[in-house]
């Protein structure tokens, strides 16, 4: 027997003593108040406000990229490209992709794509990058809808966005590939559901700088980080299967970002098993200084409610709380506040967690005179942070917590938004716009710029718009003492024209 | 001769010259607005751009394609934009009257100097590169070490720091009140204010306002960001899907629309050959974990603004790409300890992907609402325009010798 099992041998009867002591003690004086996990206690109503966005998302619906928006579907089977596919497409199109291996990179920077898997018995469309590809998929749009694909091999991310509002990621499996399994980023109102990720260098889900996200069902492992919420808000990660990963799930404020805020983020009602995969972490990353074996943890994040999660077997300890200044390999951020304040544990069930801290936990552990494996860790300040029921765990660093008032988040539905139609632009205000935008760079109303003054083209144009915007899609020479103007058929049609009404009507 | 004695005759010489080209009438200032901005109802110009369709998360205006700018700075009069112009290109503003704001940010050099670091009166070299004046709207960190916050905090610098400009203070305002056409063009500019003479702030505001108008948002990136994908060759879309992608991960920090998150990054960039390692944000913010952090710059019109990084290491942004694919902390020096930026990493480009980088970042240029550089100014100096200036100064002495 090594002298390591020994002294954990040890700690583990002193625990249990310690145990029987304390509840000789005060059992027979007053036992603790239990708070139940439902009904009776108050209910946490969340951190986001109703008054501005009416939530009509309820029950199971998770849909907030809304119905299609045009009922074209196009078809791309095995040998043929997504990416011509998703070239050639209107916003709104369903891009359905039949099973196959396809070797290439998507991206979408256009809106209301829905790249549709289609799976026929065991045979999914394959997203191969070969070892060699940077990204599987990559979109910029709104409404965007990723479901059914395997994704491998791919060296950067499998799914990620930059921007994009009201995406729904569903239903994908991601193996072995890269950075982040699913990285939305930047965006708001996004679902990320029933994913199977695993074998990821960084965090397998991972959701960052982004408002109002749902992530739920999900099954994560093999990875060094499972779900990773980082610098965002109303979130809600409920109902996933996270395991051995080197830490499972994480709400932070990762320092250096443009975006400095961690808040309202509900995690509740997941498995957290066993979270102690050795950290695979690339150098430098964030993640690269979780200790392993770390179930839940929050750096420097604000109203994180933890509750009613089943966290079992993570070595290290099942739920770590700390701030900027007591975590491995991060940096300073002068412009964020580095205090993981108003945590609220709620009822967990915590089993076999802590049973082989990281040293700094040892002996934070003997500053208390704690003994035993530790449920809940929190170092560094942490401001109104309460908890539920804390005779049933092991924790250490908790003397600030209050206890809480509420001891539920059931009236808590989700933080998501109900479909929003694609944006509604007024004519008149493309107009103007592109007029200000693009026009105004070589016209001026009366002087000489690049183009002739907008005088001279009113003279010339009096009623009709429609010349206007058929010569700035195709211009030709006109006038020898000016350059020819270059093609405007960037601007759609209907923004052609706009602009070629509003400058009919401009003054000065 | 003393350096006071020295001033003394410097600001004897401007004055003259100031008197000699006293022409009220000759300097109107312009009364609409510059291109792009809209005139309000209060008669101020706010900047309108195609990017006002869109909204961004936590209104940072950083993301993707459609995403809508960050909060910038407009709501000056055109008098006071123009007023700024004339002030921008006036060497009058420095000490010595040889160097303006334009000797270092030259609009015909994307609004810097093509010199690995900057060059103030009689040639001395400062430590670091200037940075572009492109979309100086939307920012609110100035200098590579981020010290300053707003650009009246900003612009203090280089007008007073004795290897820049090299003024004070009281010579700015003792030149500028001496010279009567800047007296009636700060009147036209601020015709509410109660006193005849000219005020710092209003100096200051005028660049500001100048400065702020400087925008480049219409390159053939904005237009496929607006949706017009043909604006762009395969080449230069497989170089913006290598930028944004996660292995080269450039977008992470130089982040769409503006390309730049405005944050501090430590990237360990080496120094010129022969010069120690420069600090950075350390120094601004205290903290050791920020060494040899600098701000993250704009990439718009990068393609004009060679030599590259805080002290101008690298020749052309080939060299730049291999910069960020030659492993994390390659370049830092031995026994210099490092915080490294989590995204640099060694992405282990291809030669290939490199070049489609380089192409990429040829898309981001927008040089359409370039100002035109006044004419003649009221100091009677003529306009510097970067590399002109060793002709500027003999014109100014002759000038003065007329006088």
């Amino acid at each position: 027997m090594n002298m390591g099992k020994i002294l954990a041998v040890i700690l583990v009867l002193a625990a249990f003593a310690g145990g029987m002591v304390i509840g000789k003690g005060s059992r027979e004086e007053s036992a603790p108040v239990v708070v139940e996990s439902s009904g009776s206690a108050a209910s946490y109503s969340g951190g986001f406000s109703a008054e501005d966005n009416e939530f009509t998302l309820s029950g199971n619906s998770k849909s907030v990229a809304g119905p299609p928006m045009s009922d074209v579907v196009v078809v791309v089977r095995d040998g043929e490209s997504i990416q011509a596919a998703v070239q050639d497409a209107e916003p709104g199109t369903t891009i359905q992709v039949m099973p196959g291996t396809y070797r290439e990179t998507v991206f979408i920077d256009k809106d209301g794509i829905r790249l549709i898997g289609v799976i026929q018995g065991s045979e999914r469309p394959v997203l191969d990058g070969e070892g060699e590809l940077n990204d599987a998929i990559l979109y910029s749009g709104n409404n965007i809808v990723v479901e059914n694909f395997k994704i491998t091999r791919y060296k950067g991310n499998g799914i990620m966005s930059q921007a994009g509002n009201n995406w729904e990621i569903r239903n994908n499996y991601i193996v072995d590939t890269g950075v982040y399994g699913i990285f939305p980023q930047l965006g708001q109102n996004g679902v990320v559901e029933h994913n199977v990720v695993s074998g990821i260098e960084d965090a397998a889900i991972y959701v960052g700088m982004s408002d109002n996200v749902h992530v739920a069902y999900n099954d994560v492992y093999d990875s060094v980080a499972g779900i990773e919420i980082e610098n965002s808000r109303h979130a809600i990660v409920e109902a996933n299967r996270v395991y051995n990963n080197t830490g499972g799930i994480l709400a932070f404020i990762t320092p250096g970002l443009p975006i400095k805020t961690t808040y309202d983020v509900i995690i509740r009602n997941n498995f957290v098993l066993a979270n102690n995969h050795v950290n695979f972490g690339a150098p430098g990353s964030t993640v690269a200084g979780i200790p392993a074996g770390t179930g839940i943890l929050v750096m420097a994040a604000d109203d994180v409610v933890i509750e009613g999660n089943i966290i079992k077997d993570n070595k290290n300890a099942g739920i770590l709380i700390t701030d900027h200044s007591n975590a491995a390999n991060v940096t300073i951020d002068p412009e964020s506040e580095p205090n993981s304040d108003r945590v609220k544990i709620l009822n967990n069930t915590m089993i076999n967690n802590g049973y082989e801290p990281v040293t700094e936990i040892k002996a934070y552990m003997l500053t208390e005179l704690k003994t035993g494996n530790p449920d809940i860790v929190s170092v560094g300040p942490s401001k109104d942070s309460c908890i539920v029921n804390r005779q049933q765990y092991i924790t250490v660093g908790l003397g600030g917590y209050g206890d809480c008032a509420v001891g539920n988040t059931i009236g808590l539905g989700n933080y998501l938004l109900p479909p929003v139609p694609p944006r509604e632009i007024k004519p008149e205000d493309k107009g103007k716009i592109a007029y200000l935008g693009v026009c105004a760079g070589c016209h001026t109303y009366t002087g000489r710029m690049i183009g002739p003054p907008v005088q001279i083209i009113q003279a010339l144009y009096m009623d009709n718009p429609q010349g206007i915007a058929e010569y700035i899609a195709n211009p030709v020479k006109k006038r020898e003492d000016y350059p020819e103007m270059p093609p405007q058929n960037y601007l759609d049609e209907e923004t052609r024209l706009a602009v070629a009404q509003y400058m009919l009507e401009v003054k000065k | 001769m003393s350096v006071r004695t020295l001033t003394l005759m410097t600001s004897a010489l401007l004055l003259c010259v100031g008197i000699a080209t006293a022409d009220n009438e000759a300097f109107r200032l312009r009364e609409y607005c510059p291109p792009s901005f809209e005139e309000s109802a209060a008669g101020t110009c706010l900047l309108r751009t195609m990017y006002d369709f869109y909204g961004s998360v936590q209104g940072a205006g950083l993301g993707g394609t459609q995403t809508a700018l960050p909060a910038h700075r407009d709501g000056f009069t055109p008098q006071q934009i123009d007023l700024g112009r004339y002030l921008f290109f006036d060497p009058v503003l420095s000490q010595d009257g040889s160097v303006s704001c334009a000797s270092c940010h030259n609009p015909e050099q994307g609004f810097s100097d093509n010199l690995p670091r900057s060059k103030g009166i009689g040639g001395q070299e400062v430590a670091r590169a200037a940075p572009t004046l492109w979309n100086t709207a939307f920012l609110n960190k100035f200098f590579w070490d981020a010290h300053a916050s707003t650009l009246e905090e900003q612009m203090v610098g280089p007008l007073f720091a004795p290897d820049e400009m090299g003024n004070s203070p009281e010579q700015l305002l003792a030149t500028l009140n001496n010279i009567p056409a800047y007296r009636a063009l700060f009147q036209q500019a601020f015709p509410q204010r109660l006193g005849e003479q000219i005020q710092l702030d209003e100096v200051y505001l005028s660049l500001a306002a100048f400065q702020t108008s400087l925008i480049s948002l219409n390159s053939r990136y904005d237009r496929y960001a607006h949706g017009y994908h043909a604006a762009l060759s395969a080449p230069e879309v497989e170089g913006l899907n290598i930028f944004r992608s996660f292995v080269a991960r450039c977008a992470e920090c130089h982040t769409p629309p503006l390309f730049t998150n405005q944050q501090v990054a430590v990237i360990g960039a080496p120094e010129p050959e022969g010069r120690p390692i420069d600090i950075g944000a350390e120094r601004t913010y205290n903290a050791p974990e920020l060494k040899a952090g600098f701000k993250v710059p704009t990439l718009r019109n990068i393609t004009k603004t060679a030599p590259y990084m805080h002290s101008g290491r690298f020749d052309n942004l080939r060299e730049v790409a291999e910069f960020y694919n030659g492993g994390r902390g390659h370049a830092v020096p031995e026994g210099v300890d490092l915080q490294l930026h989590w995204h640099i990493s060694s992405p282990d480009l291809t030669d290939y992907e490199l070049d489609r980088l380089v192409d990429f970042l040829g898309t981001l240029t927008d040089e359409s609402l370039t100002p035109e550089v006044p004419r003649q100014l009221p100091s009677g100096l003529p306009p510097i325009n970067g590399e002109r200036r060793a002709r500027i100064v003999t014109t100014q002495k002759t000038s003065g010798d007329a006088s």
